[in-house]
């Protein structure tokens, strides 16, 4: 063991090296830029989408001032829905977009480096397996979500400067454009939206990244068809449908915790009313799935440490 | 202090020895090639010295157990597994910002002045890369850490000719300095024998042979009889005897040169010879000197 009183009595210098080399590089930083490097898509598409909905939302804006000035004649509902729907639709689309994008990249996230072997180069550097597996799954969970907020927001501006515009432009007043529609409402829901979605999604987008680290192929299949298959079984085995509920629960569920209904005898839909934050947060179904979020991310990260290239 | 130190290395597939009981001794300073048909073991053992994968026994590099601080260990140790790595996404300039950002003792600077003596251009794609490019690009990449142990296992595969002589040029003239240690693999055993300070034959999981350069140049003598002395040549007990254009070539381990001299033309075998009579027999369609 001649070796280790080697480095024992190097020890003291070796660690100062260490200490300051440590704070020069950034793993876990540089892990992440090299994420957006390689899926431009986590930016590209959310903004994509952006530009199409502007566009359908510049073509639309030519009918805006005779809707304004045959208002009175139309009952509340139709007004929201020609007035305020389409900043929904336009925020709802970009949202979407990032589920979707965060889905696709998970699913390849573990996989894709071993199929090509680019496992062997990122496994010849000095970033441990959590770092990189964090790194990974902080994609779907934090920078799809910060980046589709921050496009939404852009959306919702651009969409309101140019119905602004155009009601002025024809001399109508936006008096009825503001009952229906608010900047800070519309930004507090957006923003109220991504937080709930992104935590009651996590578990899923751990599933994900686990099943991604596991599977030598067709992750997408094993991802998917593994719990509809239970359910299936269970439902033919035992004729209960605990899993299938269960999905159903964490795909839809968090609408349910996290909104109340517009009441009936409403006017119009204002978003931000019917948030019920104290019900999402007390909710154990959140909690649960972010327990188990953090089982699939530690499972991955075991997984990644002891797959070999293919 | 050993560079690297295993003793009694096991290591099983489902039912297949991938290693069985390698002792294995490398110091500082010495360039090892390790030698073995295909399926012998050989990048079994480098993923277990480079963290890879767990194995049984006990091993040690640069004083760490690799499969539990692999990140660690990859401060002090490089590797190009083979030519086909690197991300075939990534640009060039991404590749040495990222390099840069995660290894403590990278040195852009060195870098950026090996990129800058090839055709590489900074905004290329890998995948716009020719295979000669890409190899250049990692040697470019690994010779700017300041390591202490680079481990190649196959690091000229699919390149020609030209392109395996810069390699191991640019590696012997700029990057070894003898505190540094480099383990390689290769079939093209005959390109690196020059550079080699050691040899190890590895078979079936074990160590076939291992010696270093100069004791293998001071045993084994290969003789090319003439007709006439065949016959005393065959008395003097070669392991390996050999026809090629009806001439007698035997092979002979720890047998004086002086002796042999008067029996035709001597010389000093080369790796690849060795190889082929060790373990060409059993398994004729694998030599590793291909």
């Amino acid at each position: 063991m001649s070796t280790v009183t080697n480095t024992d009595s190097l020890g003291p210098g070796v660690q100062g090296v260490r200490v300051q080399t440590a704070s020069r590089t950034r793993p876990f930083y540089w892990s992440l830029r090299r994420e957006i490097w390689e899926h431009r898509a986590i930016y590209v598409a959310p903004l994509a989408v952006a530009g199409l909905v502007l566009l359908g939302y510049l073509i639309r804006l030519s009918r805006l001032p005779q809707t304004v000035r045959h208002a009175a004649t139309l009952p509340w509902w139709k007004q929201y829905l020609e007035l305020a729907l389409p900043f929904a639709m336009g925020m709802a689309a970009v949202l979407v977009t990032g589920v979707i994008v965060g889905v696709f990249y998970c699913i390849g996230a573990l996989g894709n480096e071993r199929r090509d072997r680019s496992i062997l180069f990122w496994k010849s550097l000095p970033v441990s397996d959590l770092t990189t597996v964090l790194a990974k799954a902080t994609i779907p969970m934090v920078v799809i979500p910060v980046v589709v907020t921050m496009v939404a927001l852009l959306v919702q501006f651009v969409m309101l400067a140019a119905a602004i515009g155009a009601l002025a432009a024809s001399g109508s007043g936006t008096q009825l454009l503001w009952s229906h529609w608010s900047f800070p409402h519309m930004s507090l829901t957006l923003i109220y939206l991504v937080v709930t979605g992104t935590l009651w999604y996590a578990p899923i987008y751990g599933w994900l990244l686990m099943v991604s680290a596991w599977a030598r192929r067709m992750t997408f299949l094993w991802a998917v068809l593994t719990p509809i298959g239970l359910a299936v079984v269970e439902r033919i085995a035992f004729d209960t449908n605990y899993v299938g509920s269960l999905i159903r629960y964490r795909l839809k569920g968090f609408v349910d915790l996290a909104f109340v209904e517009p009441p009936h005898n409403t006017t119009t839909i204002d978003p931000a009313a019917l948030m019920t934050p104290a019900h999402f947060f007390g909710s154990p179904g959140l909690w649960l799935g972010l327990v188990v979020a953090v089982a699939f991310v530690a499972a991955a990260v075991w997984l990644r440490r002891g797959r070999e290239a293919a | 202090m050993s560079t690297i130190e295993a003793r009694g290395l096991r290591k099983t597939f489902k039912n297949t020895i991938a290693l069985d009981g390698v002792d294995l001794r490398v110091e500082e300073g010495r360039i090892l090639g390790l030698i073995g048909p295909n399926g012998a073991g050989k990048s079994t053992l480098l993923n277990c010295v480079l963290g890879l994968i767990p194995f049984q026994g006990e091993l040690n590099v640069i004083g760490l157990d690799p499969w539990r601080a692999r990140d660690r260990l990859m401060r002090e140790v490089c590797f190009i597994a083979d030519v086909a790595v690197l991300p075939r996404w990534m640009r060039v300039w991404q590749a040495v910002d990222y390099v840069e950002g995660v290894h403590p003792r990278f040195d852009r600077a060195k870098a950026d002045a090996f990129l800058a003596r090839t055709q590489i251009k900074k905004t290329s794609r890998v995948r716009e890369l020719s295979k000669g490019m890409v190899t250049q690009l990692h040697l470019a990449l690994v010779m700017a850490i300041d390591a202490k142990l680079l481990v190649l296992d196959e690091p000229t595969l699919g390149l020609d000719l030209l392109f395996r002589k810069q390699f191991y040029e640019s590696l012997l003239n700029d990057y070894f300095d003898r505190t540094r240690t480099i383990i390689v693999t290769t079939h093209q055993v005959e390109e690196i024998q020059q550079i080699l300070t050691d040899m190890m034959f590895i078979d079936r999981g074990k160590i076939a042979l291992s010696c270093s350069m100069e004791d293998f140049e001071s045993r084994y003598v290969e003789l090319t009889a003439r007709p006439d002395s065949v016959a005393e040549a065959q008395a003097l007990k070669p392991i390996h005897e050999r026809q090629i254009l009806g001439r007698t070539i035997l092979l002979y381990d720890g047998v004086e040169r002086g002796r042999l001299a008067p029996l035709g033309d001597v010389r000093t075998p080369s790796i690849a010879d060795l190889f082929v009579a060790t373990m060409g027999d059993r398994q004729p369609a694998q030599g590793a000197a291909a």
